[in-house]
């Protein structure tokens, strides 16, 4: 090890990125980096394309033009296997939770495990639900439908399900929105405690800017299809750019 | 309209392709061919054996002009195995188990489960349509002799009231009269009746658009189209078995 402290490692790099569906360019040449172990808010009004930046990063959607670079591999270029292999290593937490409706807590929580580790034992398997469960909290609904649940509990199930295959990078699309205060203050230490414990880099994309200062290293701002403003956040919020005042009078003005 | 049968076509490809590698979901296509059975069982047996007893009630006047109601258990069994039960079982399994295959693959596809799936790097294809096609292929033709049987015990029990034929002396009259070439072509037939079905729910739901009303239309489409495409291939597969015949 050397004493010098060198560059972080950057594990997504996004250059000129642009995206349109119909006649619609919703993203318009959008370069961003993550770094190792940083958490990484992307803050933006709704409709400007933030879901659909991430769903580009996991290859759910291929850009138009402009490259994805995450974990050194090209996203859009790669094979169905390669794909497969990326994403066990990228964590997708969705905007409304995505759980199998058909199946039970538990039942949600072992599908990527039982696809993707074949050698686990059931025990191991159950070990595993348990600690991810327990880690969001929710260890008494293991045998409860996504159906019994609330809006809360459905998100962070939902981000025990990406947690369960330990990936690298987490990506969390709008962890909070809908949610009451006290869930959204929850979910904001449980994802700063998911970075800590499993040492993930993370992007966060949010309205709230609550959770933009409680989990952020860096925000990013997204306007117009491209990203306008990187840094902290009392950087970003020191602008006096009328798209970005609104944001935070409106958040923290009493 | 020519974009949507390319995509149909891509979309048979891709079953196939898939279809012949493993990984295998044994345990989702059992409980799919379990799901399949037990939705359309109740309505099918209940057709069927009304069929039958309908069918033979009908038929009796005119086979009693020339003096030839005993030649009834031939004609309900032909009529049933040849047409009828491959015919019934497959319309009532295009409502029942196509449109719930198209509304639930629908519903996951508008709320991202399938979106998470692929995330989680399991793959939906194999998941989902695979296994539902597998199963309606398995199942509908095993429903067909099922529907058959009911149908020939419902022709039976108005065949009881009229004639003292025994069970056994029926079925023997039935057996007696159906040929190899008739359940090969019932088998052959229902297996692609199934796959049409399958095939069809799965690619509406697949393909669905956003929003509930995506669900909907889905669900919609893929009775309609099923019903449809079941009958094409039968007036089909009529013209074919003709021809060996003749
Ligand atoms: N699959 C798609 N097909 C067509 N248009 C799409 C698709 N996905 C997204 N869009 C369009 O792209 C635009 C951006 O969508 P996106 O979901 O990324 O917004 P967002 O920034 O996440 O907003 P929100 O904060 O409301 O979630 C929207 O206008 C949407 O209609
Ligand atoms: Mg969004």
């Amino acid at each position: 090890m050397t004493a010098q402290k060198s560059l972080p490692e950057i594990v997504i790099s996004i250059r000129g990125v642009k995206k349109s569906f119909g006649d619609y360019e919703v993203l318009k040449g959008a370069d961003l980096d993550l770094y190792e172990r940083e958490n990484l808010v992307v803050l933006g009004r709704s409709g400007t394309g933030k879901s659909v930046l991430i769903k580009i990063i996991s290859g759910l959607l291929t850009q138009d033009s402009g490259t994805v670079n995450v974990l050194g591999k090209d996203v859009s270029k790669l094979g169905p296997k390669e794909l497969l292999a990326l994403r066990l290593n990228v964590g997708f937490s969705f905007q409304n939770s995505a759980l199998y409706d058909s199946m039970t807590v538990r039942k949600n929580l072992e599908f990527p495990l039982v696809r993707n580790r074949k050698h686990l034992t059931k025990g191991e398997i159950n070990y595993a639900v348990e600690t991810v469960l327990d880690a969001v909290g929710l260890s008494q609904t293991i045998h409860q439908m996504p159906s019994e649940l609330s809006g809360g509990q459905r998100k962070r199930i939902g981000i025990a399900r990406t947690l369960i295959l330990q990936p690298q990078i987490m990506l969390y699309d709008e962890p909070t929105a809908g949610l009451d205060p006290i869930t959204c203050i929850e979910i904001n230490s449980l994802i700063n405690e998911v970075q800590e414990r499993f040492h993930t880099s993370s992007i966060i994309i949010t309205h709230d800017l609550t959770c933009a200062k409680e989990t952020g290293d860096r925000i990013a701002m997204l306007l117009d299809g491209q990203f306008q403003k990187i840094g902290t956040f009392d950087e970003v919020f020191a602008s006096d750019d009328e798209r970005i005042k609104p944001f935070y009078d409106y958040n923290f003005i009493v | 309209m020519l974009l949507e049968l390319y995509r149909v076509h891509q979309f048979v490809m891709k079953f196939f392709k898939e279809f012949l590698f493993p990984p295998y979901e044994g345990k989702e296509i059992i409980r799919q061919c379990y799901q399949v059975g037990y939705r359309s069982l109740l309505l099918i047996s209940l057709t069927g054996f009304i069929t039958g007893i309908v069918f033979t009630k009908q038929s009796r006047p005119s086979l009693a002009e020339f003096g030839a109601t005993s030649w009834l258990p031939s004609l309900v069994g032909i009529a049933l195995l040849r047409t009828l039960a491959p015919l019934l079982t497959a319309l009532i399994s295009a409502g029942k188990v196509g449109s719930s295959i198209g509304a639930e693959l629908g519903s996951m596809k508008v709320t991202e489960q399938i979106d998470a799936m692929e995330v989680s790097a399991t793959n939906p294809f194999k998941f989902l349509v695979i296994s539902r096609v597998i199963a309606t292929t398995v199942t509908i033709p095993i429903l067909t002799f099922y529907t058959a049987l009911v149908g020939l015990i419902g022709g039976f029990v108005n065949v009881m009231f009229n004639e003292n034929t025994s069970f056994i002396a029926y079925i023997q009259s039935f057996l007696d009269s159906i040929t190899f070439l008739d359940i090969t072509a019932s088998t052959i037939k229902s297996i692609v009746f199934g796959f049409t079905i399958g095939m069809v729910g799965c690619y509406q739901g697949y393909n669905s658009s956003r929003g509930t009303e995506g669900v909907g239309k889905a669900a919609n489409s893929a009775v309609v189209i099923g019903m449809f495409l079941v009958f094409v291939e039968e007036i089909v597969a009529t013209q074919i078995t003709f021809f060996f015949k003749t």
